[in-house]
């Protein structure tokens, strides 16, 4: 008979969701950017949600990473030690601790998620700092042990991204937001503001990475190539509301919304 | 003996939209099962639905209607209502398929894109090299070109690429769009080996080929796909 392959990766531990959006709302006055949004993520699962500025994606990023509170609706996260928690009831320090070591953060702009005059290594060391380490060579080894992995030569350690390349500060980034082995990083439009040769290569970092860490990722972008390419699932958002659902492949090949064929139909032939 | 696939009485239309909302039936009432160690070769014109109905069967393409059986680690799960990490299970436990291209992903060496479906079910990644290399070698693929993206290779290449990963799992069902349609002779022939194998193994296989004397080759079985024709 047929070797099925092996079933580890079945685990009851993938069988509970990491992070559960119940009815998720958000208004602006009196404009809805966001409505009725509801999901589970399991680990190891990359969500991507898609749609053109103004659809709400990112006011739901925000949510979902506890950095807006909802005007409705829950976000439930299973901490490190099992028990699911609604974010709200998190207090600041709680919620920043997540930040610094279950959950990452990728900013379009890596100016924004990176200290931009201090050395490349202090940013990756940084994180490893606020977690706890204290020896300076083991902190600069995992530093050095990161940016190799992300592709930077070691022999810019020293110096500050503002002396990188827009690719070697995305990609910088990315290290310092995995160094301490997440299990929920966020992206909001990683690959946006690069060159489409450097998006290629970026995408092709994260793709691997996600895989070899078993990482779960909700990641933003207009680009369905990139959600394509990154994801497993998607979200289709428009008007602040989700519009289409389901396995990447099929909503990309098989588009059943008027708004979702209109996006697919506008892809450039590669 | 239990079917590995059972398909009855599926249904796809497409709603196009952007055209204003013209239906375009695909096909209607497809019914069929394959057992394990069979291959079912789809036949009918082009535009008769075939490559629509192994989509269907892959859940690429979802189903207006009717059932999808899979036979997933010895359970019957219908595809056309499974959730999408269902799906992503048994693609990864179950379902191979070989496309007509290949969707390279850019950087990743050949040999890396063939080893891929092992590593991903647990396999150490030397061993799934080794095994990747094997078929690459079948299939004709000179050694110099394994460290390279397949990216640049010529057609013919890229579908043998395709093949080896397609073919390198040991998964029970395999689903084979069109798989000998651009290579040469020799190359045909190291197909239809593979696919003799995969018989052996009990692997339940359903096949689009236009070629008839591969399909002659191949097909335990013929399915006539212009019989769920769509169109009144």
């Amino acid at each position: 008979m047929v070797d099925q392959g092996s079933a580890n990766l079945d685990t009851l531990e993938n069988d509970q969701p990491l992070l559960v959006a119940q009815s998720l709302s958000k208004s602006f006055g009196r404009i809805a950017a966001c409505r009725d949004v509801s999901f589970a993520l399991y680990p190891g699962e990359v969500l991507a949600i898609v749609g053109e500025s103004g659809s709400g994606k990112s006011t739901l990023l925000q949510m979902l990473s506890g950095q807006l509170a909802p005007s409705g609706g829950h976000v439930s996260y299973r901490m490190r030690d099992g028990v699911t928690r609604d974010l709200t009831t998190l207090g600041e320090a709680e919620r920043r601790f997540l930040f610094r070591t279950d959950w990452g953060f990728v900013h379009q702009d890596p100016a924004q998620g990176l200290r931009m005059a201090v050395s490349a290594g202090a940013n990756v060391g940084e994180r490893l700092m606020a977690v706890g380490w204290n020896h300076y060579g083991r902190i600069r080894e995992t530093a050095s042990d990161w940016l190799t992995r992300v592709e930077i030569d070691v022999a810019r350690i020293d110096d500050a991204p503002r002396t990188y390349s827009g690719g070697m500060r995305q990609r910088l980034q990315i290290a310092r937001n995995l160094v301490t082995e997440p299990r929920l990083v966020f992206m909001d439009e990683p690959t946006g503001g690069l060159d489409v040769s450097v998006q290629a290569r970026l995408l092709d970092l994260v793709r691997s990475l996600v895989a070899e860490l078993h990482l779960a990722v909700i990641i933003v972008t207009h680009d369905l190539a990139v959600a394509r390419l990154l994801s497993h699932r998607v979200m289709v958002m428009k008007g602040g509301r989700v519009i289409e659902t389901g396995l990447t492949d099929q909503v990309l090949d098989d588009p059943r919304e008027p708004y979702t064929q209109l996006l697919v139909s506008s892809i450039l032939p590669p | 003996m239990t079917a590995m696939i059972d398909v009855a009485d599926a249904r796809k239309t497409f709603t196009m939209h952007l055209q204003g909302g013209i239906e375009l039936p695909v096909v209607r009432g497809v019914t069929f099962h394959v057992y394990p160690g069979e291959c079912v070769v789809l036949s009918g014109p082009s535009g008769a639905g075939k490559s629509s109905i192994l989509k269907m069967i892959f859940g690429n393409y979802r189903c207006d209607s009717g059932r999808i059986g899979i036979r997933h680690r010895g359970a019957l799960v219908d595809l056309a209502a499974a959730e999408p990490r269902q799906i992503l299970n048994i693609r990864r436990s179950t379902i191979g398929y070989v496309s007509q291209f290949l969707r390279a992903v850019p950087r990743v060496a050949t040999i890396d894109v063939v080893a891929e479906p092992l590593i991903v079910n647990g396999m150490a990644r030397a061993d799934a090299q080794a095994r990747a290399g094997e078929l690459l070698h079948r299939l004709n693929i000179p050694e110099r070109l394994w460290q390279l993206p397949p990216a640049t290779f010529s057609g013919g290449e890229q579908q043998r690429v395709n093949i080896a990963r397609g073919f390198i799992s040991d998964l029970p069902i395999l689903l084979l769009d069109e798989p000998t349609a651009s290579l040469d002779a020799a190359n045909r022939a190291v197909v239809v080996e593979l696919v003799a194998e995969k018989k052996r193994q009990g692997v339940a296989m359903v096949a689009i080929v236009h070629d008839d004397e591969i399909r002659h080759l191949i097909a335990d079985r013929i399915v006539d796909v212009a019989s769920f024709a769509a169109a009144a």
